[in-house]
């Protein structure tokens, strides 16, 4: 369930390749004269960066899933729209809002139970630690997010493309997959980039009920014991999986605009 | 083919109701092409919602094809929208659809077959004369193109009436004459009904067979064309038909006029033919009859369902002018003197 890609190693495979090269030894020796670094810290933080990875991914995957739906049903239900429901309406903005009052540290550590309870149903140990553990407080404290951010792109879609599409005959259900997703595709997709940015802060401070990955690194080396190479490595891998996420996220977004 | 009966809709605005319609009565006969005109907040655009039923009229019947479609279910409605197709002033055209998908959109809707789609829409694609455009975005479409496209859409679910919502009225006034002849056609070729509403009498006068005038909220005035523009009977009916004649005072006229009538001034008439006065010598008469020299200062003659019908801003000299008037009057001349210079 949360490990279908168990062998997700990208970083920590191609560090293991390189190493059988001569100049792994030259490269190794160059870092060791940085205050903290040898060659097994080279692979933690190999390590560190594929864990990030596998937890943006992995939450922004399940988070997408648990977020698209309630913002579209945040639009849908809205007085005046197509499935117009005010109660629904009300209750789903409630739940939404209140998730995302909660400061994110705070609320990985409220729903520990939650977590440990949802992990034994899958993995049939209940924990709360790990990475496939965090996926889980990740997945649901970022929906929120992506669910106001999907209503806020569904409003951009002209009145009246759904007034000609009811014209047409078309039911709320097609509506929706024909005319809103299509439509505000662009903005979707941009709402995604910056929940995946947001998602790699949150996977930092996910290190604190030990998810591991960059954040862990930064903790305990950065900040428990004093290495400032090592911290400033672990800030400059977390800048540059931004800006890839951001690049990507431009580039799709040029590719689905029409106009 | 569409009647409307007694149909009335109420708006709730902060608990104050709105009279949007009032008791609007109208049958559109199979095959005309039916205007209904009316300024801007007049309830046309109301009307023409409560036809598809995209606004549920407060009270009221609307029969399609002999049924009573106010009584539809959800599951009805839709299978009867696609038989009464619409198209809008800004389109609404996909963005993230080709123009070959867009004209596509309302067959996937009904899960038509993809043989099906391809045969249907590019035959559509010819009739609107868009050979070339199939796999262009609508973002790089013209105006008049995309109103094309949206005419080809509207009419791949082979519809029985197609209602105009505003159709031209964001285009140009050349391509509001393509755009109205490509309904004209579409009208003669597969005898479709059209409904159109608009505020431009010039759109009324170049395609439709029967208007009706609407304010606020109610059906004031309905006739055939020809009728309207020689008889109207109502205010604002006049007005709009006015609108369609462009004459206006020139400034240095308009500069001179007096309202009161002055030794060694001359009236400045408004003169209106309609039906069998356009086509008689009537200032050649009062030339002839009673000593008075016309000076035609702006003229305009048009045709409008098969009635001519015109407007002369003239000037008239001599000493027997209030004889002319008369005479003028009682040969069904709309006579109004707007002054003396």
């Amino acid at each position: 369930m949360f490990d279908f890609i168990p062998s997700f190693k990208p970083f920590e495979s191609l560090f293991r390749y390189l190493s059988q090269y001569n100049f792994w030894t030259d490269f190794v020796a160059f870092c060791s004269s940085f205050n903290g670094f040898n060659e097994a810290m080279l692979f933690k933080i190999a390590e560190a960066t594929d864990t990030t990875i596998y937890m943006v991914a992995l939450s922004g995957f399940w988070g997408t899933i648990i977020g698209l739906p309630i913002g579209i049903l945040l639009y849908a239900t809205r007085k005046g729209q197509i499935l117009e429901c005010s109660s629904a309406n009300f209750g789903i903005s409630f739940i939404t809002n209140i998730i995302r009052a909660i400061p994110f540290v705070i609320f990985i550590i409220w729903i520990i139970p939650f977590t440990g309870i949802t992990m034994n149903i899958f993995t049939g140990t209940e924990t709360y630690l790990g990475k496939e553990a965090a996926v889980i407080p990740l997945s649901i404290g970022v929906a929120p997010l992506i669910a106001r951010m999907v209503e806020n792109a569904l409003f951009d879609v002209p009145k009246g493309l759904i007034e000609a599409a009811r014209s047409m005959g078309a039911t709320p259900f097609q509506i929706i997959y024909k005319v809103l997703l299509p439509e505000s595709l662009p903005l979707i997709i941009n709402s995604m980039t910056i929940a995946l940015i947001t998602l790699t802060g949150y996977i930092a401070m996910a290190a604190a009920v030990g998810a591991g990955g960059l954040g862990q690194l930064a903790i305990q080396y950065g900040y428990n014991s004093y290495k400032p190479a090592i911290m400033n490595t672990v800030v400059c891998i977390l800048i540059l999986i931004v800006l890839i996420i951001q690049y990507i996220g431009n580039t799709i977004v040029k590719r689905v605009t029409h106009h | 083919m569409i009647q409307l009966q007694h149909i009335s809709k109420v708006f709730e605005h902060k608990n104050t109701p709105i009279y949007a319609l009032k008791d609007i009565n109208l049958t559109v006969p199979q095959g005309q092409i039916y205007g209904v005109i009316g300024k801007s907040g007049a309830g046309k655009s109301t009307l023409i919602r409560c036809l598809n039923l995209l606004e549920k009229p407060t009270s009221g019947k609307i029969f399609f094809d002999n049924q009573d479609i106010t009584q539809f279910s959800n599951r009805q409605l839709i299978s009867i929208r696609r038989k009464i197709s619409m198209i809008f002033q800004h389109f609404n055209l996909l963005s993230s659809r080709t123009v070959f998908e867009n004209i596509a959109f309302p067959l996937e809707l009904s899960h038509t077959a993809k043989s099906v789609i391809k045969k249907k829409v590019n035959a559509l694609i010819e009739l609107v004369g868009l050979k070339d455009k199939a796999d262009i975005y609508p973002a790089n479409l013209s105006g008049g193109q995309k109103q094309r496209v949206a005419i080809a859409r509207a009419l791949a679910s082979d519809p029985k009436v197609l209602l105009c919502d505003e159709a031209t009225s964001a285009l140009d006034p050349e391509t509001t004459r393509s755009i109205l002849k490509l309904l004209k056609d579409i009208n003669q070729k597969l005898g479709l009904t059209i409904l159109l509403i608009t505020h431009e009498m010039d759109v009324v006068k170049q395609i439709c067979d029967q208007v009706a005038v609407i304010n606020n909220g109610e059906l004031v005035e309905q006739a055939s064309v020809g009728e309207m523009f020689s008889h109207a009977k109502t205010e604002i009916a006049r007005q709009f038909i006015q609108s369609t004649l462009h004459l206006t005072i020139p400034d240095d006229y308009k500069a001179r006029l007096s309202a009161e009538p002055k030794e060694g001034l001359n009236p400045l008439l408004r003169l209106e033919f309609t039906g069998i006065t356009v086509d008689s010598p009537l200032l050649s008469q009062i030339a002839k009859q009673f000593a008075v020299d016309a000076n035609i200062i702006s003229a305009q003659m048009d045709y409008a369902g098969g009635v001519k019908f015109g407007l002369m801003l003239t000037e008239i000299k001599g000493s027997n002018t209030e004889a002319a008037i008369q005479f003028l009057r009682d040969n069904n001349t709309t006579v109004e003197v707007l002054g003396y210079v």
